[in-house]
Order: structure tokens, then sequence, then C-alpha cells
């Protein structure tokens, strides 16, 4: 038994056999394997290439200034005597402005850009924990700041919002402090904490700013949520969506799972009641028929109605996403945890949701997508989206007529977004891969 | 099983028995819904004692132990661990969970955190001990059970004696008056269960008071002070090991040990 053979010396690496490595071995392995595979490629070739034939030029061969649709049809008649005619992209150098930034006014354009650099930057310690912890300031201060950017008036209404986070917090350790010890200590300072930030928001954060707005106008220039159009109203709605939603599903998922009834049971139900219901009622329901139905001067921001209906509705969707990554982690995760002495909190912060969201991650991302794409939706009541502009450019008589270029710059820069997102959930799939067995 | 001999040579100069109570269980009661688990269990466990549990599938003995750190809640009776009653009280689940380790028999170790991670995260979060400090504490703690230089590599990397040897580190890092193991070596392959056992007998070495559901009857014999056999709830027969293995009184011990031990 004591007499062991150990290899003391490691042998070198030797490079695989050349057969199995480059482009040639490769295209043979995953192209011409076999008579149906090779058929299927050159099949699939011939269709690349047609497809390339077809679209190439008319992308490429594109005119990029022009004033009108008729001046770029002259353009192409003067070049092409054949009356070949490509794209005309004329319009999206005329509109880029329109289709961006809505209807801001050029003097205004930095308050989105700014916001979006804001978004840019808050995103990166979110997305990547090596980076430092210092930049999670950044996104606190940008929950507060690209509203403000966006809807503009005085400072008051936001810095007033954010106070409110503060009084809950405040409450709940105060409330934390005194019960310590209590079996219901936590649910006790936590519904505190929540019943504060509420009166806060809704009795007394209004009156505060109105007073301070009079006293200090400080601020800019306020922007009417009407206004809000192009793809500054699509990320606006999919950016808060996206931020608001998981942490309220999270919630929902935990509280799904609760012990205590009550929670269980409103959370259980709220879900289920969104998902009862296309998000295009609920939209439809929350902007048109809210405006009969509440007193007359009362008046629905409709913007704000629908990003609130699309937090709760992807919210509903992520939490039942992620209540399947929390049913997925072992017991025995619970049971170390709570054998080491780790309170719910902890045991939830620290061992169970980063394993439960690492195995939702690729459900949370497919949501996040489809919410970003479901923005247009607000076109039923409310035709400022990207496709409304796209509507709206139309029926501008330069530009009638023009039909493929619009729609596929609007689609392409979708996809750009979305394929983002599908890319980066990948690679922190990888990232977050540590040999789970 | 396993045979009845260690081949490590145990000291027990450190092994002394102090008369003060380190576990208390008295009339306790258990149930699944309908199913009585636990019937009116006794136990008294001396500071320093180890006390190995063993009996037929299904006995309860997984249910004893995780009683004692109230992962399972007893519906009867009482168990006070360290002078503190387990009751619904929160506060004193917490205090005694922190007093005592458990190992189980899947390890648990968490799988998104490192070796080392996974040693200083309780102490850390629960201890409020400096980050430093913590990690100088597991570093020290994964050098006995030898396994330093694993301390940045993930759970999954390891083979499973490692895992569970880490699972122990990774409790003694709370500095815990109690250990508890709920067949710490039947997830193992044979050649790794020794060196799971060596740990655990040097732990016992220092004077560790443990509670150990274990089949390993070798090592019952080597470190144990005390052997309770279980059966369909009940503590059935308890004695020093000697006498435990030679000379069983109840029947049903008698068959349970011609069994395990092939005799
Ligand atoms: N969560 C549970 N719900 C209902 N019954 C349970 C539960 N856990 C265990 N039991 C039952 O309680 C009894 C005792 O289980 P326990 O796990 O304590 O046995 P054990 O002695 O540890 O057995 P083993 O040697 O197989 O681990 C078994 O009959 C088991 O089926
Ligand atoms: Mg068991």
């Amino acid at each position: 038994m004591s007499l062991s053979f150990v290899r003391t010396e490691m042998e070198e690496p030797q490079p695989a056999p050349s057969s199995t490595v480059g482009i040639v071995a490769w295209a043979r392995t995953n192209l011409f394997s076999s008579i149906p595979n090779t058929i299927l490629t050159i099949i699939a070739l011939y269709l690349l290439v047609r497809l390339a034939v077809g679209i190439f030029p008319w992308i490429f061969l594109g005119v990029w200034d022009a004033g009108s649709l008729s001046e770029c049809r002259e353009i192409f008649a003067e070049l092409y005597p054949d009356g070949r005619e490509y794209a005309c992209w004329a319009v999206i150098a005329d509109r880029w402005d329109q289709i961006i930034f809505g209807y801001y006014s050029a003097d205004q354009y930095w308050r989105p850009i700014l916001g979006w650099i804001l978004i840019g930057v808050s995103a990166v310690p979110v997305l990547y924990p090596n980076t430092p912890r210092s930049l999670l300031y950044v996104t606190v201060a940008t929950a507060f700041v690209y509203p403000f950017l966006v809807w503009g008036g005085t400072i008051w209404p936001y810095l007033m919002a954010a106070v409110g986070f503060g009084v809950g917090y405040g409450v709940y350790r105060i409330l934390a402090a005194v019960t310590a010890g209590n079996a219901f200590s936590s649910v006790i300072a936590v519904s505190g904490s929540v019943i504060a930030a509420a009166v806060w928001w809704i009795g007394l954060s209004g009156p505060i700013s109105g007073a301070l707005a009079e006293a200090m106008p400080w601020g800019i220039e306020a922007f009417r949520s009407r206004d809000l159009a192009g793809f500054a109203l699509a990320i606006t709605i999919g950016v808060v969506a996206i931020a608001a939603s998981l942490p309220l599903a999270i919630a929902l998922a935990l509280g799904r799972q609760s012990n205590m009834l009550i929670v269980n049971k409103l959370s259980t139900g709220f879900i289920e009641m969104i998902r009862g219901v296309p998000l295009i009622t609920l939209i439809f329901v929350a902007v048109v028929l809210l405006q009969y139905f509440l007193p007359s001067g009362t008046d629905v921001d409709p913007i704000l109605a629908i990003m609130i209906l699309v937090t709760l509705f992807t919210a509903a969707y992520i939490a039942e996403v992620i209540r399947a990554g929390l049913a997925a982690v072992p017991k025995g995760q619970y049971e170390a945890a709570d054998s080491l002495g780790l309170n719910y909190g902890l045991a939830q912060r620290l061992i169970i949701l980063p394993q439960a969201l690492k195995i939702a991650i690729p459900g949370i991302v497919s949501n996040f997508i489809s919410v970003f794409k479901d923005t247009v939706l607000v076109s039923i009541v409310f035709p400022n989206d990207p496709l409304g502009i796209a509507d709206t450019i139309r029926a501008d008589s330069n530009w009638n007529g023009i039909v493929w270029e619009l729609y596929g710059f609007i689609a392409l820069v979708f996809f750009l977004f979305c394929f983002a997102m599908s890319r980066y959930s990948l690679s922190l799939e990888k990232r977050l891969q540590t040999g789970h067995r | 099983m396993s045979e009845p001999h260690m081949d490590t040579a145990v000291d027990r100069s450190h092994m002394a028995v102090s008369d003060e109570v380190a576990i208390e269980i008295q009339a306790m009661n258990k149930w699944y819904g309908e199913f009585h688990v636990l019937k009116n269990i006794d136990l008294t466990v001396y500071q320093g004692e180890r006390i190995v549990i063993c009996g037929p599938s299904g006995s309860g003995k997984s249910t004893l132990i995780r009683c004692i750190n109230a992962l399972e809640e007893h519906q009867k009776g009482s168990i006070v661990v360290d002078g503190t009653l387990l009751s619904s009280d929160l506060k004193n689940i917490d205090k005694i969970r922190s007093e005592v380790g458990m190992c189980f028999q899947h390890f648990n170790l968490f799988p998104h955190l490192t070796i080392l991670e996974n040693c200083t995260l309780a102490p850390i979060w629960v201890r409020k001990t400096p980050k430093k400090e913590a990690e100088e504490t597991a570093m020290h703690f994964l050098e006995k059970v030898k396994i330093p230089d694993q301390a940045n590599k993930y759970p999954g990397q390891l083979s499973g004696g490692q895992q569970q040897r880490v699972a122990i580190a990774r409790s003694l890092c709370m500095k815990p008056r109690i250990m508890l193991f709920d067949e710490p070596t039947s997830a193992l392959d044979p050649e790794m269960i020794k060196e799971v056992l060596d740990t655990m007998i040097g732990l016992a070495e220092e004077g560790m008071t443990m509670l150990c559901v274990t089949h390993e009857m070798g090592f019952a014999q080597a470190v144990a002070n005390r052997v309770i056999f279980m059966d369909a709830g009940q503590i059935v027969e308890q004695n020093e090991p000697h006498a435990f293995f030679n000379n069983p009184q109840n029947d049903r011990t008698k068959l349970f040990l011609s069994q395990i031990l092939g005799h």
C-alpha cells in the first residue's frame, strides 16, 4: 500500500494532429461531414450568396445626402440611366435627431445624451463585478438624475423621491434596533419602513418639494411626458422597466416562497393576476380607461402609467423565472447556511439568490429583451414610439413613400440592443460557471 | 462495511470528558405529520464527549442530530444546548447554531464561492470578524485539514474527500463548541474515507465535543467514548464502544451489528 507510483515530471503538451485543426479541418467536420450535411451546406451557401447579391448593393450604394425621396430618385436616375435604385438613407440622416431624441429641442439634446452616458456608466458595476465598487454611487445617483434629465423641472421632486428611500431606511434601522430580539423584528422593521416611505412619497414629498421649488426654483426646462418620443422614449421605458423590475421580481419570488401566509398569497395573487392579462390590455386600461374614470382634472401621465405597468408586467414574469431558479437550489444549501448561523436575509443574499439568479439568467434576460421590444406597444395609446415616429416621418411629403430604410434602421437599433443583452447574458453564464456539479 | 479496527493510533490524552453538560435532551418527541419519528429521546452529552450514533436506515439518526441545531423542529420535550433552551425564539436558535457546527453527508459547500470564501463567509457576516482575520483563521483550519493549497479553487474542482474536509474546516471557522456529523463519509469513495476520518480523529484528540452519525465502526472503536444504537425512533442501547461491540444486550443491536460487521 505504501508503494506509490506518482509521476514527478509532467509530459510536455503536444499539439493536436494537423488534420484536426485549421480552417479546412473545421469545414470538414462542420460543413461537409456527411452527404446530407454537404447538400445543406451548398444550399445554404447558395441562398446566402443570393441574399448578399440582392441586398448589399442596395445597402452600400444607397444615398446619404438628399433632402427628400424625390431628390434621392433624381440622384439615382442621374447615376444609373438604366433605372436602378438603391436605398435612400438620406431619410435617416435628415431625421436622425427626431428618431433618436424625439421632440427635444436641439439645445436640450445634451439631456438624453448625458442620461444615457450615466446609464452606461452605472451599468458597469452591475454588469461587471470586478470594477470599482465606488461606481455603484453613480448607479444609485442615476436612478434619480436620469428622470431629472428626461423630465426636467426643478430638482426638488427628484430629491424628495430619493429622500423617501432615506426615510424608509432610517425607519428600518430604528425599528430593527428597537425590536431587536423579537421574533418578528424584521417583519416589523420592513413593514414600518415601507409604510414610512409610502407616507413620505404620497403625503409629504409633494407639498415639500412644491414649497422648496417656490423658494429655490433650481432646475432645467421642464419637458412633458407627451413629447417624449423616438428612441428616447423606448430607451427610457425599457431601462426603467428593466432596472425596476428585477428587484421587484426578486421580492415577489421570495414572497411567493414565504411561509407568511399574507405575503405568500399577496405575491401569488399579484403574479397570477398580471400574468393573466395581456400587456396591451393593461396599458389600454391604465391610460384610456383611467382617464375616463378618474375625476376630470386628474391627469394620468401616460408615460408614467405605461412605465409602471410594463415594470409590473415584467416583474411578474421574471418572478416566476426566479422562483424556478430558487427551486433548483438544493435544500442542502439552505441547511448549510442555517447551520452556520446565517439568518434568512443573509442566507438569501449570500447563498441562495446568487445561485438561483445564476440559474435564472437566461430566462431573466429573455424577459428583458422582450420588454425592450414591447416598448413599441405604447403606440396603441400613444403614437410616439420609434414606429410612431416612422409614421410621422412618412406622413411628411418629403419622405412619403419611404418604407424599408426607416423600418430597417429602427429594426437594426432594436437588434443591436437586444443582441448585446443576449451576448452579455451568455458571457455572464460562462463567467459564473464555477464547476457546479 | 468497514473493518472494526482503525490502523491509526489515537492519542486519547486530551480526550478527557468533563462533567459539564453540553447537550441535554429530555423526553423529546418529533413527528413528521402523522409519523412519529423520534419517541421520548433522553440524552445527555458532556463537554468533550465523542458519541457515535448508529442504527438501521430510517431509524431517525439524522432527524435526532438535526433537531439539536434546529434544522428540524421538535414538538415535545426539551433540548438545551450549552445552557440555551431551544425554542421557537429565533435569537436562541441563532445562538445555538453559531455554537454548533454541522457536517453533512453531501458536504453542502457553496458552489459559487471559493474554498476560502466558503470558510470566511459565516465568520465575516455572522460573527462580524474583520475579513483579514477571518481569512487567517480560515487558512489555519484549511491547513489543519491539509488542503491550504486549494483555497482559491471552487468546490466543484475538488474531490469528495477534499470537499468534506473543507466542510469540516468551514464549520470550525465558526469556533463551535460542539460538532455534529451526519454520515460524513457515506458519500465518499473508500480511498477518501480515511482522509476524512483522520481529520475527525484529529478533532477528537483536541477535545471537541462530537456527535457523529456513522457506520464506520472502526472510527467508533478508536475515538468514541459512547456508542448509541437507534431503532424506530428510539435509543435502544448505549454503551462504551468495547462493551457495545463485544457484548451487545438488545436483540436488535445484535442483529444490526451482525449485519454491519458481517460476522
Ligand atoms: N421531511 C420529512 N418528511 C417526512 N418524513 C421524513 C422526513 N425526513 C425523514 N422522514 C422519515 O423519518 C424517518 C427517519 O428519517 P432519518 O433521515 O432521520 O433516518 P436516518 O436514521 O438518518 O436514516 P439513514 O441511515 O437512511 O440516513 C424515515 O422513516 C424517513 O422516511
Ligand atoms: Mg440519515
